[in-house]
């Protein structure tokens, strides 16, 4: 089974769709690279799903193309735009064994029977559920299933895959499991995939680039890692991982937190107030001598100290009541130097780790 | 429930007596609250049904015999009787099933307003009693009922429909009469089958009618097969509607054991005649779940 050599590139221009009167995506771009495994990550009823199910052919949008591969696909129905689809409940006929769940595409496109079998043998193969054919749909286990609905969307190979948050329903273990399957099966087939989760853990585990969406818009996309450590705009922030937020404000050409002076590595933005972000791990314990002029120094009070087994969570307030976290691992005597709740520490931030943005609306 | 017995508790074990006299009590208790369930039902199924069971042992003379069944099976008038009866009964549930699968379906995929509106109209005529909507039947299709007037009127015959006091006439009645029996199962069993199904079909390549044929339509099958046993079984007991519309040209099984019971106060006969329709539409129900059965658990069994 190789995909590779013929995935397309999906080219998506000016989206459109309202629900009645209620806008879910307004002028929405995107371009997926061929071979791409790219997230669409956002809360619900951030549009995600609905432009899935655009691609798809499911729901008409009011305006806009899709070009797959050159072609536009916009108007095409569903079952002549050969896209797989995982769903969110996998959607497994329950009336049809594993067998007949997965030889339904080839079913479909009249493919010799001795030709059905050995792919849907290959695809059971792919997904390590050899010898289960016979079983019936409601004999699966959770994992099983979503294995099944994962060979069925590739059996007939098509050049593009969609999952809808397919390892929602699973428990945390196996949801780890399959996400590094998903990610290696996607290297091995190499079929241009668009995968829609809410999980932001699970969308930088997996994808190529990730596209963050809020309120039928794409915020920010970017590869995971430029994501995480230089997030556009305050909801991505906030959205990916964990971040602390402190108001600060430019004035005369220099960042000011209260009456100290931000050193950061951010350009300089324009007069006004801002935000100052940080993430809690990069924020460090500094010792109370320690005289540096390069990086920010915050003078702040231990509230709590949350240990959660490989790492703790110190959570401080600064001077002027501003809440802070910080995130370490337990590594060594860390836990026993811990000051107490209501001692007073130092924290450091160094100029790369604190990043502005503007205040939005 | 934990009055089960394989929970009782160890003999000889730690407050085993104080355990095992806790689960007799709730055990009593349980049977105490079901209790006015297991009553009712003796006395308005068991018993009677007993009861016809044992007068129909008895011929006119009051002896034991079995002349009543030997009747039943000897005589031409008894056989034709329930040969009609069947194939009123197939050929109304074949009707209901061509009328109502289309309308379940439409009612289905109607947006949900327009959905409870139209359910409306399909239980209204619930809330009339069957004889009037029988006359009401009647007074649109004899012979100068309404219809055969307009046809006239109109030009289009020149001789009135045979449509009422015949095999047409209690065909069109019972139809009428049964299609919500049909309409209502299925419309909830077509409720129930997920969009998801439809959308993966289309999604794997089916055209609409391939994904209609291979996933709906199997998926509606239990809904389908609950709703022809009603109607079926309801066919077999009907009285009013045939012996109306019907104008004693189409004797059904329900009207022969009427004729029996009040005609000839052969109250004997009469049971037995019950009997074995009772028996007959059990049987009915045994091949229903036999040859439907295997199917419907397998499209339920994954909800």
């Amino acid at each position: 089974m190789s995909i590779a050599r013929s995935a397309p590139p999906i080219n998506i221009r000016g989206i459109a769709k309202r629900f009645g009167s209620v806008p879910v995506l307004s002028d929405l771009n995107l371009d997926v690279a061929p071979g791409e495994f790219l997230t669409l990550l956002g809360p619900s009823g951030s549009g995600k799903t609905t432009l899935l199910m655009i691609l798809a052919g499911f729901v008409r949008a009011n305006a806009g193309s899709i070009g797959i591969g050159g072609e536009e696909v916009i108007a095409k129905p569903p079952h002549k735009r050969n896209i797989g689809m995982v769903f969110q409940n996998y959607a497994l006929f329950p009336h049809m064994n594993v067998f007949h769940n997965i030889a339904f595409p080839l079913k479909q496109r009249r493919t010799p029977a001795a030709e059905t079998a050995e792919r849907v043998e290959k695809a059971l193969d792919l997904v390590q559920l050899q010898g289960l054919a016979d079983r019936r749909v409601d004999q699966l286990s959770g994992g099983q299933r979503q294995r099944v609905a994962l060979a069925r969307a590739i059996v007939f190979e098509p050049r593009i895959v969609l999952m809808d948050e397919p390892l929602s329903a699973l428990d945390k273990g196996l949801r780890e499991h399959m996400q590094i399957e998903l990610r290696s099966l996607h290297r091995r087939l190499g079929m241009t995939t668009v995968y829609v989760t809410h999980d932001q853990r699970e969308a930088i585990t997996m994808s190529d680039r990730i596209a963050v969406m809020n309120k039928g818009r794409i915020e920010q996309l970017d590869r995971p890692e430029t994501l995480y450590a230089r997030p556009r705009t305050r909801f991505v922030a906030g959205f990916i991982g964990e971040s602390n937020f402190i108001p600060v404000e430019c004035r005369n050409d220099s960042v000011w937190y209260a009456a100290k002076r931000v050193y950061t590595a951010s350009p300089l933005p324009s007069p006004g107030r801002h935000w100052l972000v940080v993430r809690p791990e990069r924020v460090r314990l500094a010792a109370n001598a320690e005289p540096d002029a390069n990086a920010n120094l915050l003078d702040a009070t231990v509230r709590d100290v949350v240990y959660q087994g490989d790492s703790f969570i110190c959570y401080a307030t600064l001077a002027d009541g501003q809440q802070i976290a910080l995130r370490d691992y337990c590594r060594g005597d860390v836990l026993t130097l811990l000051p107490g709740a209501g001692q007073p520490v130092r924290l450091r931030i160094e100029p790369e780790d604190a990043i502005l943005l503007a205040d939005e609306i | 429930m934990s009055a089960a017995p394989a929970d009782l508790p160890d003999r000889g074990g730690l407050n085993a007596d104080v355990l095992s006299a806790d689960a007799r009590r709730e055990a009593l208790a349980l049977l105490g609250l079901c209790s006015p369930g297991i009553v009712l039902v003796g006395i308005i199924i068991v018993l009677p049904i007993g009861w016809l069971f044992w007068l129909s042992l008895f011929d006119e003379t009051g002896m034991l015999s079995g002349a009543n069944y030997a009747r039943v099976v000897e005589q031409a008038s008894y056989v034709r009787t329930f040969i009609t009866t069947f194939e009123v009964a197939f050929i109304v549930t074949g009707l209901c099933v061509l009328l109502g699968y289309p309308l379940a379906y439409m009612l289905s995929q109607l947006p949900r307003r327009a959905a409870s509106i139209c359910l409306i109209f399909v239980i209204l005529p619930f809330w009339t009693s069957v004889l009037v909507r029988t006359y009401a039947w009647l007074v649109i299709l004899q012979r100068k009922g309404l219809l055969n007037t307009w046809l006239m009127d109109l030009g289009v015959i020149s001789q009135p429909l045979p449509l009422a006091h015949n095999f047409t006439g209690v065909l069109i009645g019972m139809t009428h009469i049964l299609l919500p029996f049909l309409v209502l199962p299925l419309y909830a069993s077509m409720k129930a089958i997920d969009a998801d199904y439809l959308r993966a079909a289309m999604n794997l390549g089916a055209p609409p009618t391939a994904t209609f044929w291979q996933i709906f339509f199997p998926l509606s099958l239990p809904g389908l097969a609950a709703g022809v046993v009603i109607v079926f079984i309801l066919c077999l007991g009907f009285f009013v509607t045939p012996a109306l519309m019907g104008g004693g040209k189409v004797i059904m099984w329900a009207m022969r054991m009427e004729q029996t019971t009040s005609l000839y106060s052969n109250w004997g006969a009469g049971s037995a005649l019950g009997v074995v329709l009772l028996a007959v539409t059990l049987g009915l129900l045994g091949v229903f779940r036999w040859l439907l059965g295997a199917r419907a658990t397998s499209a339920w069994g994954a909800r």
